[in-house]
């Protein structure tokens, strides 16, 4: 490793980019402090992009310990330090974050007119936050990154969205908010108990069985609201519908992932007793999840809300696989998180493409758009079916993946995830049909535009990710499967060398 | 050269596809026919030199997905099935591409159509090379999109939208069935590969297994769960109604896809995996109940169609359950034996309705047809080549006869000489819908060619004789039709079998059931023929001789009829089982669900007590004194009673 604190590059990058956007802000003329700040945004982030690809290019794929470590000493007299590193399971979203940030500023440059100063610094404070949560290996310093998030996404959607922001942005932050107070308790418990806050040395730490039914369940709060699991959805398609289009992109891109990232970082690895006794509790919720949001997305009518309920059903197959602990199920969640960042993004976008022409997502004002958009036809085409899990593209992995490592646990819950792969069709393509397909019958359509060089641009990395992903997803296998192996290994020895199952922690015996 | 074979088509649709509009239509269509009748060729090379000279082969490509113990590689695997395959696929695409430039001259998006083509025969050469069970998935389920794109390629009409995603949707019900049985095999054997599965399956014959609530016989149940898989590819009963709504496709798709090679995605899968279907015969014994049936299903519904293009349909239905309780029977070689030639004669058959319906001005229904054999005499010819193939007519016990009654005489005598009870049945159910087959195809050659014509001056005038551009690969297909059966019987069935296929595919000593068949009695032989020359008579007999006697039977045997005509109710049991339920569901779920249960208790419901709460709260403070001076009183009271009765307890 170098000397050269790279994550902390990657983190900070975006926040000083905010910062002269803020400076150069002092224009008379709002055209051009809209346009220093949009270029201002493109710049930074485009930076920050490449110099986390040095993360993809220097990552020692031979060990599973944490890399390109930082750590200083922050308030020694609690033992909380800034500690900074990534592993196999936490590095890519580093760069998912840092990929989909450029692609927002850039499918946002038209689309947000008014205050568009504040807009590009709220998405660069949001890449800092993000990066920085992946990274955090201290429980404050990721408990401050995680919760910041909430911030600029709350003001994303409640300044620049659609009719009933308001409502949507203070449910978001509500629900959020309430699961994050009892993580809050429980990282003050692990505190005591530990002494520390240090998160490698807590994962070595083994916290007694007593306790860890309670700390999993406060850090389930969190996470499940964050993933989203059902029943505690019902945030995501208010906030997503109201959210901007880059505000979706970013939400279903990378803040859904949070919770998927939490549940691997701390659920998973410091309370396995806890984790496999609620295991069947977890697969329970996300087979409902995967059922129930796909039956409710096929009766959407707004396109928005059609692919945001179809992630929480995506959702239920990334918990089901970690839940299921082993080498299939873990890697497949993680790779069905990766490509759903990537797709769920594109599908955002892709609504965003004709929102910013007829503003309207009703499905049923739209109808035969391939004959005006051959391009747009084509790009959305790739994408349903990436999220539909066509083999050969990135949806179809991760999902197969975590089938094969619940099939080992539960074959129950491998049949009721597998019927996900039919409605989830059913609803993808019922949304395509009624939106490309067809006679081109309504007026106000035939004189629509094809994408633009700008939008194509956005697309053009999404395309080449998917089909990259599909059909070589080794090289990102590759990066995971050590730490996911370690973790695997942990787990089952946790297990092995408990005794008995984990009831005294609910119901402490007298 | 394997690698040549499965990526030009790959190319040709790449090319086609995406810069169909920079290139124009007549380079886009001259790439990918070259690109396709050079796989051919290639085809044919690799063919000899893997069937007949023995080098069956597999290249490794790259990894595809490892991890953990779950390893797949991006292979191809050439062995004589698949070399059978490759044949059967590359010449039928190629063909049904050469025709298509002529069928397709008139549409407006030729690249677009030549495009999906070629990427469909690109999956379908990676489903048939596949070395192991997940890029034989990735094949069966690009096949499908390629099916739905082409089923949709007209998507200005509702029902080719509608019938495209149907497609898709039933397939995939298969999928999960497939993709299940991949899952159980891998954590049965721990590995995905087909060496390596088959290589553990012997010492894993008597394994038990847990899956769904079912303890039982752990490579049964995996078997079962693949043959899901094959039943939605190849349309068996019960997942078969996609088929016949496919036909909304142009109808060389028809000929391709719905006829000649997806279908029978299936019937190789089940091939390919003998070595396991081999030992579970419970599993075996469902295969040929569920072909038998689906044989003797769609040749009844076959009986009443009016569609030229689904009456063909339903017998393709038919036909895959002639070869799939062949398969049941173990005789796999007979099987892919009646693939093979099937694929020619059903092809030919497609095409030449194709050439029918582009004479009638894209007319499909053979009571508007009639009269015309005279005026497309070759179209005529060719499709009675098809027809008498597809019969299987031909003298018993001699090298004479179409290519159809090889294979179709073989199936049927696998049948009896199992001497089982499943195989009594598929063979006494076969025999019957061989004369079922007889009377739909004659049907159809009487309606469709002979009788006064029934369409309109307009119409008729209009009739003429396809171009050569169709016509010439319609008499390849036609050779095809008329001697595949003869010249490969000696090494598909007869006694050049076993060094032929060689290892690609597994029969158990006990099950040669292909060896038994050629020692039948001779009326065993002869009742396929026997059935369909009956067939042929009745069908004469009611469209010929005497032309007011089926309308008369129809209304005789009203409700058989109607049973018939309908389809057996399929399509409207599933609608109400299926469709109609998930569409209430999912309404009453999001607005019932989400909207009034947790939204309504959760946070709209917390919302609102809380600003309830807080209005009560506010009313409390009215700016009264003597308000307070009384709230503080009884709070006196309730304080001092507390304290007392506590003393007092």
């Amino acid at each position: 490793m170098t000397g050269w604190p790279l994550l902390s590059t990657i983190t900070f990058l975006p926040l000083a980019g905010a910062l002269i956007i803020l400076l150069i802000g002092r224009h008379e003329d709002e055209a051009v402090v809209a346009k220093n700040a949009r270029y201002m945004a493109l710049w930074t982030s485009f930076v920050t992009f490449i110099v986390s690809l040095f993360l993809w290019t220097e990552f020692d794929r031979g060990t599973a310990d944490f890399q390109f470590v930082e750590k200083v000493d922050w308030i020694p007299a609690f033992n909380i330090s800034y500690h900074m590193g990534v592993d196999g399971i936490s590095m890519m979203f580093v760069l998912l974050s840092t990929l989909l940030t450029p692609l927002c500023v850039l499918a946002s440059w038209d689309a947000i007119q008014s205050r568009v100063k504040e807009y590009m610094v709220a998405f660069l404070v949001l890449e800092t936050l993000m990066v920085g949560m992946f990274c955090a290996l201290d429980l404050v310093v990721f408990y401050i990154f995680f919760e910041g998030v909430l911030i600029p996404m709350f003001l994303i959607i409640g300044i620049w969205g659609g009719g009933r922001r308001v409502y949507a942005a203070f449910k978001f932050f509500l629900y959020t908010l309430l699961g994050s107070v009892l993580m809050l308790l429980a990282i003050l418990a692990m505190y005591f108990d530990a002494g520390t806050t240090d998160i490698p040395t807590l994962l070595a730490h083994g916290f007694p069985a007593s306790m860890q039914t309670w700390l999993w369940l406060a850090f389930f709060a969190s996470f499940a609201v964050k993933i989203p699991m059902w029943p505690v959805h019902t945030w995501l398609p208010d906030a997503h519908v109201e959210a901007p289009t880059a505000g979706s992109v970013i939400l279903a891109g990378v803040l859904l992932k949070m919770g998927g990232y939490g549940f691997l970082r701390f659920s998973l690895p410091m309370m396995p007793l806890a984790s496999d006794f609620f295991a069947p509790f977890v697969f329970t919720l996300s087979v409902v999840a995967v059922i129930y949001t796909s039956l409710v997305a096929l009766a959407q009518e707004d396109m928005k809300k059609l692919i945001a309920y179809s992630s929480v059903a995506h959702m239920g197959f990334v918990t089901i696989g970690i839940f299921v602990a082993n080498q299939q199920g873990i890697e497949g969640a993680i790779f069905q998180m990766l490509s759903h960042g990537v797709v769920s993004a594109a599908l955002f976008l892709i609504v965003g493409v004709v929102y910013d022409r007829l503003h309207t997502r009703l499905i049923a004002r739209y109808d035969g758009l391939v004959e005006r958009m051959p391009a747009y036809a084509l790009v959305f085409m790739i994408f349903m079916l990436a999220s539909v899990g066509l083999p050969g593209t990135s949806g179809f992995v991760g999902e197969f993946l975590v089938l094969v490592g619940a099939f080992q646990v539960n074959t129950w819950v491998a049949l009721l995830a597998a019927t996900g792969m039919v409605l989830g069709a059913a609803y993808m393509l019922y949304l395509y049909r009624r939106v490309i397909f067809g006679k081109m019958t309504k007026d106000d359509l035939k004189a629509i535009l094809d994408m633009n060089w700008r939008e194509q641009a956005v697309f053009a990395p999404l395309v080449v990710l998917v089909f990259w992903m599909g059909i070589y997803p080794a090289s990102f296998i590759d990066v995971m499967s050590l730490s996911v192996e370690r973790l695997v290994e942990n787990y089952q020895l946790a297990l092995a060398t408990s005794e008995g199952p984990l009831f005294a922690g609910l119901w402490p015996s007298r | 050269m394997d690698q040549l074979i499965v990526l030009l088509p790959l190319l040709g649709a790449i090319v086609a596809g995406l810069f169909g509009r920079l290139i124009g239509d007549k380079i886009s269509m001259l790439v990918t026919c070259g690109l396709l009748v050079i796989s051919a060729i290639l085809s044919g090379i690799v063919f000899y030199d893997v069937a007949i000279a023995g080098n069956a082969r597999v290249t490794e490509l790259f990894t595809w997905i490892d991890s953990g113990s779950f390893e797949v590689s991006w292979a191809l695997r050439v062995d004589t099935l698949t070399a059978v395959m490759l044949i059967v696929v590359t010449w039928v695409s190629a063909m049904v591409h050469i025709y298509s430039v002529g069928y397709m001259s008139h549409d407006d998006a030729k690249p677009r159509f030549f495009a999906y083509l070629s990427l469909f025969t690109f999956f379908m050469l990676m489903l048939v090379t596949a070395d192991n069970f997940v890029q034989m998935f990735f094949g069966w389920e690009g096949v499908g999109l390629a099916s739905y794109l082409l089923i949709g390629f007209w998507y200005k009409r509702p029902s080719a939208c509608a019938a495209a995603i149907k497609a898709f949707l039933v397939n995939r019900v298969g999928d999960v069935g497939f993709a299940l049985g991949i899952c159980g095999a891998f954590a049965l054997f721990g590995a995905a590969g087909f060496t390596e599965v088959f290589a553990a399956v012997p010492g894993m014959a008597d394994a038990q297994f847990s899956a769904f609530g079912i303890e039982g016989h752990a490579l049964t149940i995996i078997c079962i769960l693949l043959f899901i898989g094959a039943m939605g590819k190849s349309a068996q009963l019960g997942l078969h109604t996609w088929l016949p709504d496919a036909m909304e496709g142009p109808t060389p798709v028809s000929a391709l896809i719905h006829a000649a090679t997806m279908v029978t995605a299936g019937v190789f899968m089940v091939a390919r995996l003998s070595p396991m279907f081999e030992y579970s015969p419970t599993a075996l014994e469902l295969v040929t109940y569920i072909g038998a049936l689906t044989a003797f299903f769609a040749a009844s519904v076959g009986l009443t169609q009016n569609d030229i293009k689904r009456v063909i349909a339903y017998s393709t239905c038919s036909q895959l359950g002639y070869m799939f309780f062949a398969i049941g029977v173990s005789a796999y070689s007979a099987a892919i034996f009646h693939l093979m030639t099937h694929a020619f004669f059903k092809a030919l058959l497609f095409l030449g309705a194709g050439s029918v319906i582009h004479a009638m001005s894209d007319e499909q229904d053979m009571r508007k047809m009639g009269g015309i054999y005279k005026m497309i005499p070759a179209t005529y010819i060719l499709m009675w080549i098809g027809t008498l193939s597809l019969l299987g007519i031909g003298i018993p016990g001699t090298p004479i006869g179409f290519a159809g009654f090889f294979s179709k005489d073989i199936v049927v005598e696998a049948a009896f000489a199992d001497h089982s009870a499943h195989g009594t049945f598929a063979f006494i159910v076969g025999v019957s819908a061989a004369a079922m087959t007889a009377f739909y195809s004659c049907r159809l050659m009487f309606m469709t060619f002979h009788g006064t014509p029934r369409a309109s001056q307009e119409v008729m005038s209009h009739v003429h004789e396809s171009p050569q551009v169709m016509l010439i690969p319609l008499y390849f297909l036609a050779a095809g039709a008329v001697i595949a059966g003869g010249a490969m019987y000696y090494f598909f069935v007869g006694s050049g079998m076993e060094s032929f296929w060689g290892e690609s595919l597994k029969v158990l000593p006990g099950n040669n059931t292909v060896e038994e068949a050629h020692h039948v009695p001779f009326w065993v032989k002869a009742s396929p023929l026997v059935a369909g020359l009956v067939g042929i008579g009745l069908a004469w007999v009611m469209y010929i001789g005497s032309p007011g006697l089926a309308p008369q039977l129809a209304r005789s045997l009203r409700p058989l009829y109607l049973f018939s005509f309908n389809k057996w109710y399929f399509d409207e049991l599933f609608d109400r089982i299926f469709v109609q339920p998930a569409r209430v569901i999912g309404f009453g779920l999001w607005k019932g669900g989400d909207g009034a249960i947790i939204d309504g208790l959760g946070p709209d419901g917390i919302a609102a007590t809380t600003r309830n709460l807080a209005r009560r709260a506010s009313l409390l403070q009215s700016g009264y004194v003597y308000h307070y001076a009384f709230a503080m009183l009884i709070g006196v009271v309730i304080l001092v009673t507390w304290y007392v009765l506590s003393q007092l307890g």
